[in-house]
């Protein structure tokens, strides 16, 4: 249905349907990002050998995130008398608009994609970088120590790890000769990109890790030591918005690396019978999954020690791995 | 050609649609909010967080030059990567040569690197 709206011409009534289709993507990410934070709590409680939340809701805490969602709304809102009032106001909402944005270039189906946009991979990539701006705008006008030193903290870990990030992926351009995500998910029909760029991969996970400010790189947000970071005067919704486009990055993320690296929807040989939609959700779901270990397997990192991996590590081998790939290829070619 | 003309200028509504989306999840969430949350400000509540102890200064302050040059070596190696991607698009119709040429550009940009290291620009302290 979507793809007929695509081909049609462009009209109002059909500017209008791609608003619903928006507004239902919104409410697919928002229902994602209420149950991948009870998810996260479950699991980390799992790993950590207790319950997680287990009151509001039933035995499992299906609505613990909803309750919760409900008291942020209902939360005074503090704005500090020496905050940069403006800015204080407009950072949230710098942070999250891009955070669903890059959404609208990931297919997640071959029925269920939305802009077919011929630079995908490097619109994903431009625009989650004004997420940086966001949160270094908050910290900023928060006029406070403790969000200063977390939002400059995130701004250099951010775009440090941005590099290694967006030169993983040039292996992957190589091979596909294109930056449109449907054209990477039918490369990857027969073998997809993990077997074919494994260095590519683990360089990716450890950035897109590192981009969504998660633990080991949440320094940021070191709750033992900043406080809470850029957020630290932060209340109630504005507060939730930072939230928000945390979780709504980890939604788009894990879609990404599923996209780029498992084959998307694409299902694995001669399991063709089960729909795409099951593929991409086990895929995604097992890329969320491998996250949240993450965060209850590692320490965190110290400041120093983060900026040294980014730089001296993840990068050369980014570099190594663009190295090796093109001459894969002219291997390939010359035989 | 038609079709695909059409598909490019539906795919930029399409995104122009989520950035109105994006805007007015925030301006719904927090209009809304205004009804429902307490207004009860005081002069206690408004001030800095720092602790628990009076706050001192402001925070609008000259920090760590480092930081300034990371944000340099980002730039350097955001424009490498600007020109890696058209090349690596590309790459397929190019052939050798255009291997040699990007190997050199990497290699010089690595040298960068390297000479950054060296000069301890990457050493945080």
């Amino acid at each position: 249905m979507i793809q007929n709206m695509l081909e049609s011409t462009p009209s109002y009534l059909q500017t209008g349907g791609f608003f619903l289709v928006g507004v239902a993507m919104l409410m697919v990410v928002l229902g994602f990002v209420t149950y991948a934070i009870l998810a996260e709590r479950k699991v980390l409680g799992f790993m950590q050998l207790r319950h997680g939340p287990n009151r509001v809701g039933g035995r499992f805490g299906l609505l613990q995130t909803v309750a919760d969602i409900l008291k942020l709304l209902l939360k005074e809102d503090t704005i500090p008398r020496d905050a940069d009032r403006p800015l204080f106001i407009i950072a949230p909402v710098i942070a999250f608009a891009p955070a669903f944005l890059v959404i609208a270039v990931l297919p997640l189906t071959e029925r269920i994609s939305f802009a077919n946009i011929g630079v995908g991979l490097l619109y994903y990539i431009a625009i989650s970088g004004i997420t940086t701006i966001g949160i270094l705008a908050g910290g900023w006008a928060s006029n406070n120590k403790y969000a200063l030193l977390g939002s400059m903290r995130s701004a250099a870990q951010m775009i440090s790890y941005e590099i290694p990030l967006v030169m993983s992926v040039i292996g992957i351009v190589l091979l596909t000769g294109s930056l449109n995500l449907n054209d990477i998910i039918a490369e990857q029909q027969s073998v997809a990109f993990l077997f074919k760029q494994p260095l590519a991969f683990f360089i990716f996970l450890i950035a897109s890790v590192a981009e969504l400010n998660r633990t080991p790189f949440d320094l940021p947000e070191a709750e033992s030591e900043l406080v809470a970071g850029y957020h630290v005067e932060y209340s109630g919704f504005r507060w939730a918005f930072f939230m928000l486009a945390e979780y709504v990055y980890l939604f788009a993320m894990a879609s990404l690396t599923t996209i780029l690296f498992l084959g998307g929807w694409q299902a694995i040989p001669y399991l063709t019978f089960i729909p795409g939609a099951v593929w991409f959700g086990l895929k995604f779901i097992s890329v969320v999954f491998v996250m949240i270990w993450i965060r209850a397997t590692f320490p965190r990192l110290r400041a120093d020690q983060l900026m040294s991996f980014g730089w001296k590590v993840l990068l050369p081998l980014a570099l190594l791995n663009i190295f090796l790939t093109t001459i894969v290829i002219e291997l390939f070619r010359s035989f | 050609m038609g079709e695909s003309l059409n598909v490019y200028q539906n795919s930029y509504l399409f995104v122009i649609m989520f950035l109105i989306l994006a805007l007015l999840l925030p301006a719904i969430a927090l209009t809304a909010g205004r009804f429902l949350r307490p207004s009860k400000p005081s002069a206690e509540k408004q001030t800095t967080y720092e602790s628990g102890i009076e706050p001192f200064h402001q925070s609008w302050i000259q920090y760590n030059v480092r930081y300034y040059l990371f944000g340099l070596l980002f730039v350097i190696f955001d424009v490498e990567t600007v020109f890696l991607y058209p090349w690596a698009v590309a790459y397929q119709k190019l052939g050798f040569f255009a291997f040699i040429e990007m190997m050199l550009f990497i290699i010089m940009l690595f040298i960068g690197l390297l000479y950054a290291w060296k000069k301890k620009v990457l050493k945080w302290i």
